[in-house]
């Protein structure tokens, strides 16, 4: 996993998401740990595009249940 | 039928952001007024307008629930919040318990004009984000302060024009004088910026005294040349009498009478018949007569026409007794969509202070105005029974009567 990919993306949940550093590990479930909700999924979108530079299909979202799901998918789009 | 009253209120507005700043400014005689340059690059013809400052809720919201804010929603957040704390109702109140909402706001430019740059220079919608849907429609306040508050009781805007507020306080007596709801939250919430006052401004609605902000919100004057944009919110808890007494509230005052009426005329030009229409009917609500009427906030902005039309409907109905009259739009300038709730503030505060607040800027009558007794500086009076006028385009109109609790 590339470390500034994991660095960026919890810079952007503790900071626009207001969510403790603490609970930030790659194990932690979006929803159900990081107190994410659905509405929240369209503002990661719109930050993904401003900080990594692609766009991110709102279905591509589906399957990224973990704070490590989305480091990889992240790694995986980003140019 | 259940007797209405009124036992909280707040308000965050260009001449004080509580009800004790306010309470000051409003004895003193203190100008909200000042100018804003960005006007001019966007080729205002005036560059006048109140001036207030953006909360800052980070520290009180979270994230999810700021962000559907509009700025308009921040000002009734706060102005909310002080009006149910001095009503003594807390969020375990709120959730155990019926209460609803009804507020008045007619626009939510920023929120528009930004989504739409941003799909015009973008060409994708995913961009705009999740908050903007909840800061853009009309109902934005009583959409997001239902669900910060945890309401469960009536929930929807009322839209009409410069008087929204007014007949949104009118419409929670209504709901609670016929026992349908036992408390509402109402008022009214005004943006202040730039954007939303451009087509405004291009009527030549506003005053140009630019030299002189101070000086340029002039209700009734002889010399008055248009009215000052303002905003803020102003929040009032409304309530029966029984669920007072129940909760054992500090009761701050009664509503015993709304009137309301449409001109049927012009769009943007009032005249005396609508307004006349719309204080009979409000008098005969609350079964006084005009001469119980201790103090008249009016509607006044300070335009030619407006000004001269109140005054003949003010004289027409009061021309016997002439009780005391001011504009406190003089003060704050023109609060529009949250001027209704405002001014019921500004003037609820006068009747538990024992002044009239001056209509600054009165300098001299004209033919009209004169026949008012229009209070230039502020005067020690008990009030106990006050009326409020609000009037909007579409030639709308709104009239509430409010007095001690007896």
């Amino acid at each position: 996993m590339k470390p500034e990919i994991v660095a960026k993306v919890n810079e952007f949940l503790a900071e626009e998401f207001e969510i403790e550093t603490a609970l930030l590990t790659p194990e932690a479930r979006l929803v159900e740990d990081l107190g994410i909700e659905s509405l929240d999924f369209v503002d990661i979108v719109v930050i993904i595009e401003r900080d990594f530079g692609f766009k991110v299909k709102r279905e591509d979202m589906e399957g990224v249940r973990t704070l490590e799901d989305l480091y990889k998918y992240i790694e995986t789009r980003a140019v | 039928m259940n007797r209405v009253v009124i036992t909280g209120m707040g308000i965050y507005s260009t001449i004080g952001k509580n009800l004790a700043e306010v309470r000051d400014s409003l004895y003193y005689g203190r100008s909200g007024i000042g100018i804003d340059p960005r006007r001019k690059e966007f080729g205002f013809r005036s560059c006048l307008t109140g001036v207030i400052e953006r909360p800052n809720l980070k520290n009180d919201l979270p994230r999810r629930m700021r962000v559907g804010l509009a700025e308009q929603g921040e000002y009734s957040y706060v102005a909310t919040m002080e009006a149910l704390k001095n009503a003594g109702i807390d969020m375990d109140f709120l959730e155990k318990n019926e209460v609803g909402i009804l507020y008045g706001n007619d626009s939510s430019s920023i929120p528009v004009i930004e989504s739409i740059d941003l799909i015009r220079e973008k060409r994708d919608t995913t961009l705009i984000g999740s908050g903007a849907i909840f800061q853009s429609m009309n109902s934005t306040i009583t959409m997001n302060l239902s669900v910060i508050l945890k309401l469960r009781g009536i929930n929807f805007t009322i839209s009409g024009a410069c008087a929204s507020s007014s007949h949104a306080i009118g419409m929670a007596y209504l709901l609670i004088k016929q026992g349908l709801q036992d408390i509402i939250i109402c008022g009214g919430g005004q943006e202040i910026n730039a954007e939303s006052m451009g087509s405004f401004d291009g009527l030549s609605a506003f005053s140009t005294r630019e030299d002189a902000p101070t000086k340029a919100s002039r209700p009734f004057d002889r010399d008055r040349d248009g009215l000052v944009p303002s905003g803020g919110a102003a929040t009032v808890i409304l309530e029966s009498y029984e669920s007072a007494k129940r909760r054992g509230a500090r009761i701050l005052a009664e509503v015993n009478g709304y009137g309301f009426s449409s001109n049927g005329d012009h769009i943007s030009v009032p005249n005396v018949d609508g307004p006349v229409r719309s204080l009979k009917r409000c008098l005969d609500d609350a079964g006084l007569k005009a001469c119980d009427i201790d103090y008249i906030n009016a509607h006044a902005t300070a335009t030619p026409i407006g000004d001269m039309n109140e005054a003949k409907a003010i004289d027409l109905i009061f021309g016997e007794c002439r009780p005391l009259v001011s504009s406190t739009k003089s003060m704050t300038g023109h609060e529009m969509w949250m001027g209704g709730a405002s001014e019921v503030i500004y003037s609820m505060i006068m009747m538990e202070n024992s002044f009239v607040a001056p209509n600054i800027n009165f300098e001299n009558p004209d033919e009209f105005t004169g026949k008012l007794n229009i209070a230039d500086k502020t005067i020690e009076k008990k009030i106990e029974v006050f009326l409020s006028n609000s009037f909007g385009f579409g030639g709308t109109n709104s009239t509430l009567i409010i007095s001690k609790f007896k």
